[in-house]
């Protein structure tokens, strides 16, 4: 417990532990849904019917629901522990209370690369779609490396501005993007009288078995890949104990909603063939409706929606970076705060050239495969953080904003799910997922026999709480 | 020139902008602010006030 006056005249009132500039707590749930919904809803708009193409469509709704289970489970865990270590970082901060310094090494990388991979591949994809309407258009060969670069540096210097502007973007833009995959289901649906959609026509067996099934596994993550990515707002919610369930929760509700829509709507308007190849399925969906207004409204529905997930991913890769510079993990240079715009700015402007050479210079596939496998070794901490946390403080012995019901089946069951992932994606990257592994291994060697020297070891403990039960 | 390449142009030019924004700013804010400050962020501080008044609290 502290031992200092949290009254004194000589602090900002911000705490009792000598801040004079720290981040801003000025946001709600909203904000929090709109991080972690921004962040995946591009995975609707595109990505995860590449399960359709591993399994079929009903391969595709197998892995939509099972990675459904996985990310629940994500979310619910999350939302326990993040209610109770409120603080930037996210996983990473709980990995440095619950389990060890190296594992919140290996975890402050792993949601960093995840986030500015994802970053990357979402200014590709930018990219892509403005090409796609110039060639709409009549204009054949557009550069379109200008407005990659110009998306990066966009929500970069916003994301430099302030955290609440940034947030506010992303949940108007998200808003939007989720109401157009609804008008769109409410549209093309026979509950309001239209005739457009053929499942009877076009669903089939499983062309593949259930390998197919297990292959489509890979790419149902994309339905929710980023929802824990809340967390990273930890200490600049108001009320974090009520803010990081409260917008987590309805976040994958959300995207449970919005998945199993998109899957209906798209596999009742084109084959499976065509629908496992498409680059941007919703948007297809809307043009074989025949509608104008809403293939208008969807593809403004994809550039929104992937706006949202590059502004979230900076504002959550630079929080980690942030977190990690500031325990000294990282140089402490980084740990720095903007004194006027309250945001972690040398943190969000390294972070910017990294994401413009993979965004230019890397292939998109490489780029997400990195991202996902990054995502995945992020849930399987997840599993073990949840078990550790309950076994050292049991119920009742700390206070939590939350506190997720059946423990520990959730832990054993995204444990399970996220090694059938593991299988999946090694039948389609297994050297990609070897490479990576030996990578966190290479600097996990790093940080063990050098960086952790500069570790202030006793300061980077800062929960108020008491000795972990059985030390 | 087609509105499209005018695009690029546009693109490239504010993309620029916001890079030198950013660039300015940080450097005014280097040398403006000493490290002590900038650097002065702590993890948990919220929660130990949070701590602290229950601790009061409890008490009175």
């Amino acid at each position: 417990m502290t031992d200092f006056d949290i009254t004194s005249p000589n602090r900002d009132g911000m705490g009792p532990q000598g801040t004079k500039v720290g981040l801003l707590r000025v946001l709600g749930p909203a904000h929090v849904w709109a991080l972690g919904v921004g962040i995946v809803l591009v995975g609707e708009y595109m990505g995860w019917n590449f399960a359709v193409g591993k399994g079929g469509a009903y391969a595709a709704l197998i892995a939509c629901w099972f990675a459904g289970v996985l990310y629940t489970c994500v979310a619910m865990i999350d939302s326990e522990v993040t209610s109770t270590v409120a603080a930037a970082g996210g996983q990473y901060t709980q990995a440095k209370h619950v389990v060890g310094p190296l594992m919140a090494f290996n975890v402050g990388l792993y949601l960093v690369f995840a986030y500015t991979m994802l970053e990357a591949a979402n200014a590709i994809t930018i990219g892509f779609l403005l090409d796609t309407v110039a060639v709409m258009s009549g204009h054949e060969g557009l550069d379109q490396r200008p407005f990659i670069v110009l998306a990066i540096m966009f929500l970069a210097w916003l994301n430099y501005r302030g955290v609440l502007a940034t947030l506010t973007f992303s949940l108007v833009i998200t808003a939007i993007a989720f109401s157009a995959i609804i008008i769109l289901f409410l549209v093309t649906s026979p509950l309001f009288g239209s005739d457009v959609l053929r499942h009877d026509a076009l669903m089939t067996d499983l062309p593949y078995g259930w390998l197919g099934v297990l292959a489509a596994m890979h790419f149902g993550l994309w339905f929710y890949l980023g929802i824990e990515g809340t967390t990273q707002a930890a200490e600049e919610v108001r009320s974090p104990a009520r803010a990081l369930p409260f917008g987590t929760l309805a976040g994958i509700m959300t995207l449970l909603i919005a998945a199993t829509l998109t899957w209906y709507v798209s596999v009742g308007l084109m084959p499976w063939e065509y629908l496992g190849q498409s680059g941007v399925p919703l948007f297809d969906a809307a043009r074989m409706s025949g509608s104008t207004s809403l293939m208008v409204l969807l593809g403004i529905g994809t550039l929104f929606a992937t706006l949202a997930s590059a502004n979230g991913c900076i504002n959550d890769s630079s929080r980690a970076w942030f977190a990690m510079g500031r325990d000294n993990y990282l140089p402490a240079w980084f740990g720095a705060v903007h004194p006027v715009y309250r945001t972690p700015y040398r943190a969000i402007i390294f972070l910017i050239p990294i994401a413009l050479i993979f965004a230019l210079g890397a292939p998109l596939d490489q780029v997400i495969t990195f991202s996902i496998l990054s995502g995945l070794l992020g849930y399987t901490f997840v599993s073990i953080n949840i078990i550790m946390f309950r076994r050292k403080w049991p119920l009742g012995s700390i206070k939590r904003g939350f506190e997720h019901p059946f423990h520990p089946v959730p832990a054993i069951v995204l444990l399970c799910l996220c090694s059938i992932t593991y299988f999946a994606v090694f039948l389609g990257y297994g050297t990609q997922l070897v490479a990576m592994i030996g990578f966190y291994i290479t600097v996990s060697l790093w940080f063990h026999f050098w960086r952790y020297r500069f570790v202030k070891r006793a300061a980077q403990f800062t929960m108020p709480w008491p000795r972990p039960k059985g030390y | 020139m087609t509105m499209w390449i005018l695009a690029e142009y546009t693109a490239w030019g504010l993309s620029g902008l916001f890079g030198l924004i950013i660039v300015i700013d940080w450097f005014r804010t280097d040398s403006t602010y000493s490290e002590d400050v900038l650097m002065s962020s702590q993890e948990g501080e919220l929660e130990a006030m949070t701590e602290e008044h229950i601790l009061e609290r409890a008490e009175k």
